[in-house]
């Protein structure tokens, strides 16, 4: 097993008196999927903001490729090569694939400067073949594409510009069960191609197939970080959905209910 | 995983693509229009009428074209049309009734139209207002300027004697000029409405800056988030209409020699009118400069075609009302067809 990209160590973070993360403990290695999974409220992403340099933490230790950071902004985190992509996925929906691909950072050529139009457009086309999507035309504007292949833009986009750690925020929360296949698809992509992935999710199922490695947050504390050989299926919905409160509440609405 | 690409690889079809572009309604439209006023005004395709309407397209168009710019990145400016008339007064009051050299004077418009452009800008990005009414503000600062002041230091609100100045032929050629083109005269305004498309196209779809302006008026907080300097392209834009509105005051200036207070206020609209034509969308993000150029394209021709065939001048204003509904109307069927989920 190859040295973690990314380990944790106790992490915790506190707002004024309010504990919102603590003892979090997990790794994340190259060519694996860090599946992070909790309930609303449970402290998913006071965690990714940390991972993703967003705030700083107060409390354990935080190691890339095994040297401990304080990091202080996105920034700090993009250069250490982890790279967010969040739920709104910052693209801009009237312009086309290529040009959303490299906004804010576009190839430049020539005397004038003009963009490199050609390079922009190959890239595109070779960086989402890359990840299995055929693009029918790069030309046409994001906003016609599905919130899947948006998603895989967005990410194929973080791959290129150099991230060796993909923080992948709830993906799959507002797509059907179809948009949510081909994304789960991407992100196993990701993985093959080497790259270290934490996947948040509050879904287990979507969790299970891809994650290598699962973290199991509840009101802000750990109450599970596993490789997946330790991992049944029903045990990590168990432990998500609060077994014994689970067992309650169907109790509870199974009753009144005809048989 | 291997990276062959199933077979939906195919490339749109070319008349798609054609289709796509948002100016295609405004050529259409432009087409229809030439065509109806050769029709039924037969001075309309002489030498010397195609003269007259490209010229009064072209002091149009330049605003047009730089109002279309300013729209896609998100943002009106409603003092676009107070500034041509305020940068032909300054230079106008400067040099008759201050003796400044002319080409001094010139150059101090220009100063003093980006630094407002500038001002425009910063208002907009620094307070978050609505450009709608920091431009506004602007717009009734410079009408009141325009009439008030020059009315109390130069005691009148029309420039008189400007041919009179010393050096003022020297200018001339450069913004009021004409040449001589297979038996018609065409102004030297043309040739700038002409360069100026074609920079505002260059830079819109070839440059980092047309990326910019695309991303700030489509999507302000991805544009933001991806890196995008959004202040800076914002106030350049501001600064890019107040540019276009010196330009088209110098023109007006050494066109007629004489400039008035009240010389392009009511304007903007027009400019507008042509940008959304043209293809623009209000709510930003979409929209061409050649667009634009085709909207003004078609003003300057139905204004001197409804005059040409002999017919009251005012329903020129009720052809501009049809003309704005219908672009809007199509304008807005475009975008939903972009924006639509597969």
């Amino acid at each position: 097993m190859s040295a973690p990209l990314i380990e944790v160590t106790d992490l915790g973070k506190t707002y004024g008196s309010v504990v919102a993360l603590r003892g979090v403990t997990t790794s994340v290695r190259a060519g694996e999927v860090t599946c992070v999974l909790g309930d609303n409220g449970a402290g998913k992403s006071t965690f990714i903001k940390i991972l993703s340099g967003a705030h700083q933490h107060s409390e354990g230790t935080y190691l890339v490729d095994g040297v401990e950071q304080h990091m202080s902004s996105p920034r700090d985190a993009l250069a250490l090569g982890i790279a967010t992509v969040y739920q709104d996925l910052a693209v801009v929906p009237l312009m086309p694939v290529w040009r959303n691909f490299f906004l804010g950072s576009e190839p430049r050529k020539g005397p004038f400067r003009m963009l490199d139009v050609d390079l922009m457009k190959r890239t595109t086309r070779d960086e989402m073949a890359a990840m299995g999507i055929a693009l029918r035309d790069v030309d046409q504007p994001i906003g016609t594409l599905s919130g899947g292949e948006r998603q895989c833009v967005a990410i194929a986009r973080a791959v290129h510009f150099g991230a060796r750690v993909l923080i992948l925020d709830e993906p799959t929360a507002a797509l059907g069960v179809k948009q949510s296949g081909v994304v789960l698809r991407y992100v196993a992509q990701a993985r093959e191609r080497g790259l270290g992935v934490v996947f948040i999710t509050h879904n287990p199922h979507h969790a299970y197939p891809v994650g290598d490695r699962f973290l199991v947050l509840r009101r802000g504390e750990s109450i599970a970080d596993r490789p997946k050989a330790e991992m049944t299926r029903d045990e990590l919905v168990t432990l998500m959905s609060g077994g014994a409160e689970l067992d309650a509440l169907e109790h509870e609405l199974g009753r009144g209910r005809p048989v | 995983m291997t990276t062959a690409a199933p077979t939906r690889t195919t490339t749109t079809r070319a008349s798609t693509r054609v289709l796509r572009r948002p100016e295609v309604g405004a050529a259409v439209a432009a087409l229809a229009v030439l065509v109806f006023f050769t029709v039924v005004a037969e001075q309309f395709l002489t030498p010397s009428g195609v003269g007259t309407w490209l010229n009064s397209a072209s002091r149009f168009g330049i605003m047009a074209v730089a109002v279309a710019m300013l729209m896609i990145g998100g943002e009106f400016d409603l003092s676009a049309g107070a500034m041509t008339g305020a940068t032909g007064l300054l230079v106008g009051v400067a040099t008759t009734g201050y003796g400044l050299n002319v080409w001094v004077a010139v150059v101090l418009a220009l100063v003093v139209a980006l630094a407002i452009g500038a001002l425009n800008g910063l208002l907009v990005v620094r307070t978050g207002l609505p450009s709608f009414i920091v431009t506004l503000g602007t717009f009734f600062v410079l009408q009141g300027i325009d009439l008030a002041l020059v009315k109390l230091v130069y005691g009148q609100v029309a420039v008189q004697g400007f041919s009179d100045v010393p050096f003022v032929d020297s200018v001339k050629p450069v913004f009021g000029g004409t040449i001589a083109l297979g038996g018609a005269s065409i102004s030297v305004s043309v040739l700038w409405f002409l360069a100026v498309t074609v920079l505002a196209t260059v830079v819109l779809l070839r440059t980092r800056a047309g990326n910019w302006v695309f991303a700030v008026g489509g999507a302000l907080a991805s544009a933001r988030a991806t890196g995008v300097p959004v202040a800076r392209t914002k106030i350049g834009l501001f600064m890019t209409t107040a540019g276009a509105g010196w330009l088209v005051g110098m023109i007006s200036l050494f066109q007629s020699s004489t400039v008035q207070s009240s010389t392009g206020v009511g304007d903007e609209f027009i400019y507008i009118i042509c940008a959304v034509v043209g293809g623009c969308l209000l709510t930003g993000g979409y929209g061409s400069a050649v667009g634009a150029a085709l909207g003004a394209l078609i003003y300057g021709m139905t204004r001197q075609g409804v005059v040409y065939a002999g017919w009251d001048s005012n329903w020129l204003y009720a052809f501009l009302g049809v003309m704005l509904l219908a672009a809007v109307l199509v304008n807005n069927a475009v975008r939903v067809r972009a924006e639509r989920l597969r």
